[in-house]
């Protein structure tokens, strides 16, 4: 029978199946952060019991972390306790932490990739949603909660109920001036943030080829945005190449054997999907959101909707509450509404290619009087990386921040966050009310989308580069 | 983890749709290292003025609705991020049944980890119970998980589905951990195997 590579690795992992039971499924790979860990910790060490699999762990510190002043202590006494806890469980539980002070630190799912840790095939989880970002290598790597990661902790699997498939499929010509974060914002306003649930996705055809790993990673990071439980793209020679000569690579001895095996769980020819979903690049401007859902999303030279442009009453609700929340008003043009804020960062867009096509977008411009922007590198690799090509000048020049690694203001829980009322351009994945604080408003872009942003003070179609 | 136990309570009528987890719980309390003492924070802004007062607008926040287990709510309840905190916050409130159409992936399996049923019923069901509850707000639903079923004051009686391996788990309150331990030789019998098939997997043990 011809399969899916969601059904591949999901045959190459089941443990164990019985009647009245959920499949049990092998993890080969847990991700960790400070957050959804420590009551996981607390519960294994009442329990007696121990890790499995010391080799199967990586963890980081990224949620809390202050992303300035970073030699001091972490002034919020509570975020101190979590950092504090992290490295104790990290240390008694002989676990590798890239903790705050470590050169490889940064957000979980930029550290990961930078080092290897994730290969074709693998079956990846972590207690964070943003997971689904390591499908771009070709793995089943997904989201669970913090009873879960105890769960795998413990046992190196975890009771899965196996998912429907769903293929989209990305063809034609991409602009120059999209990304992979507008064909993420462009598959959720097709689908809606539930059209993915109770599904893995596998994102297809020559626009998804054609995209860097780093666009890959963007795109699947994104698949969680559409509901999916995970979002996945073939591997190819891009992912080999990638990989190969990281720290957690094959090393040459097995080399030849792990691309062959990669190669063997690629989806069939002919394999058969539960649902397709067809895009053609063309139809791809850039995104904007304009409420507090990623589905609220329009292309770049449209106007924000009314409760009339929906059809169901769930629909014209929730625009008429996005309205209210997010100020604005129906048929205003995006190019109309100014910024106090923008955000370049995060697990969606904190890596070196979308620095460098910020930089690109930044370099001889000035951040308008009205704005803040910051530049928060997702690790401390990009971060060096990007001051060895000078691009930190760049943005500094242009009167950016220049900021160390973290989540930061994604989801701002270290302190980074909008005050009551300000306005957003924002690289990261959500956004829902007060993601980015309390009464802050937030549209989600792609960085270029965002650079651009920062100079004029308000959103601006970069397919007409001389209006910014 | 708590047994569930048939009961009959207050239904509480949140009537939005994608209600996310930062508005279960808001990112400032998932800085806390404990599991219990999050029901205080659940739907945080929301729910609270600015000076810390209850928001008398805010639908959980009616006197009618007081002592409410069960939560009826829009589609797609639960979406975004992975906080187990979410389900802590519900469950800490005095929630254990929830009935909307459909649940983010995530929260779904973590309500089944905190002894929170998951109910999932249809559009016209949904509507129907919404419609009994703004009619007469404060009425009682009687849940039966082991035979299914919600009957509501009005003698509604809807029957639901739910997977037999977590019905189980809720009725027994059983420890998932525990029982995947039972397990253990098929678990060292297939890490065995990879070690033979894919030896660079095991290299950096």
């Amino acid at each position: 029978m011809k399969k899916t590579m969601y059904e591949k690795i999901w045959d190459a992992h089941l443990v164990h199946e019985e009647a009245g039971h959920a499949p049990l499924l092998y993890i080969d790979r847990h991700l960790m952060h400070e957050v959804t860990s420590p009551q996981a910790f607390e519960n294994m060490a009442l329990s007696g019991r121990k890790v499995r699999n010391k080799h199967s762990i990586l963890a980081t510190m990224d949620h809390c972390v202050p992303t300035k002043n970073r030699n001091l202590p972490i002034a919020d006494p509570i975020a101190k306790k979590q950092i504090e806890t992290m490295a104790n469980n990290c240390s008694s539980n002989d676990l590798n932490l890239y903790d705050m002070e470590n050169p490889n630190n940064g957000v979980i799912h930029i550290v990961v990739p930078e080092h290897g840790f994730v290969h074709p095939g693998m079956t990846v989880v972590c207690g964070d949603s943003h997971t689904a970002t390591h499908g771009a290598f070709g793995a089943l790597a997904f989201g669970i909660g913090t009873s879960e990661v105890e769960h795998v902790m413990i046992t190196q699997t975890l009771p899965q109920n196996k998912s429907k498939t769903m293929k989209i499929e990305v063809t034609g010509e991409l602009s120059p001036y999209c990304t992979a974060k507008d064909i993420a914002l462009a598959i959720i306003g097709k689908i809606g943030t539930a059209g993915g649930t109770g599904f893995v996705a596998e994102f297809t055809g020559n626009v998804i080829r054609n995209l860097t790993m780093e666009g890959r990673m963007t795109l699947c990071n994104m698949a969680i945005e559409a509901g999916a439980r995970a979002g996945m793209v073939a591997p190819d020679e891009k992912t080999f190449a990638y990989i190969k000569g990281k720290e957690f690579a094959p090393d040459n001895e097995d080399w030849q054997d792990a691309v062959s095996y990669w190669q063997s769980i690629i989806s069939d020819e002919g394999a058969e999907y539960d649902e397709t979903v067809v895009l053609a690049a063309e139809d791809i401007a850039p995104q904007v959101t304009w409420g507090t859902s990623p589905e609220q999303v329009i292309a770049i030279n449209a106007v924000i909707p009314g409760p009339d442009s929906f059809d169901n009453e769930i629909q014209k609700q929730a625009c008429e509450n996005a309205l209210a929340y997010m100020d604005l008003e129906a048929g205003t043009a995006l190019t109309e509404i100014n910024l106090d804020y923008v955000f370049l960062g995060s697990c969606t867009n904190g890596r070196i290619e979308d620095f460098r096509a910020a930089a690109d977008m930044v370099k001889g411009t000035k951040v308008h009087k009205a704005v803040t922007a910051i530049a928060v590198p997702g690790s401390f690799w990009v971060k060096k990386q990007a001051e060895d090509e000078g691009l930190d000048e760049i943005f500094k020049a242009a009167g950016w921040e220049w900021r160390e690694p973290g989540c930061s203001m994604c989801l701002a829980m270290n302190g980074d966050q909008l005050e009551d009322g300000q306005r957003c351009a924002s690289t990261s994945n959500r956004n829902f009310e007060g993601r980015q604080g309390k009464g802050g408003r937030t549209h989600l872009v792609s960085p270029v989308m965002a650079a651009a942003a920062a100079a004029a003070g308000h959103f601006v179609d970069i397919r007409h580069k001389s209006s910014v | 983890m708590k047994a569930y136990n048939n009961h009959k309570s207050i239904a509480a009528l949140l009537n939005r749709s994608n209600v996310d987890t930062d508005q279960i719980i808001p990112k400032q309390f998932l800085k806390r290292v404990e599991r219990s003492g999050f029901g205080v924070h659940l739907f945080h802004d929301w729910r609270y003025n600015d000076d810390a007062s209850d928001n008398m607008d805010f639908e959980l926040n009616k006197p009618a609705f007081k002592g409410a287990k069960i939560l009826v709510a829009g589609d797609n309840f639960g979406c975004g991020s992975s906080r187990e905190h979410a389900p802590w916050a519900i469950e800490d409130y005095g929630f254990n049944t929830i009935i909307s159409t459909s649940y983010a992936d995530i929260f779904f399996n973590n309500c089944f980890k905190n002894g929170i049923l998951a109910i999932v019923v249809n559009k016209d069901v949904l509507t129907k119970l919404m419609a009994e509850i703004s009619a007469d707000e404060g009425t009682k639903f009687a849940v039966d998980l082991e035979n299914q079923t919600i009957t509501t004051e009005n003698g509604t009686a809807i029957n639901f589905d739910i997977d037999p391996f977590r019905k189980n788990n809720l009725l027994k309150g059983l420890d998932d951990i525990g029982m995947t331990l039972q397990q253990s030789d098929k678990i060292d019998l297939f890490e065995s195997k990879q070690k033979q098939q894919l030896p660079w997997l095991w290299k950096t043990a």
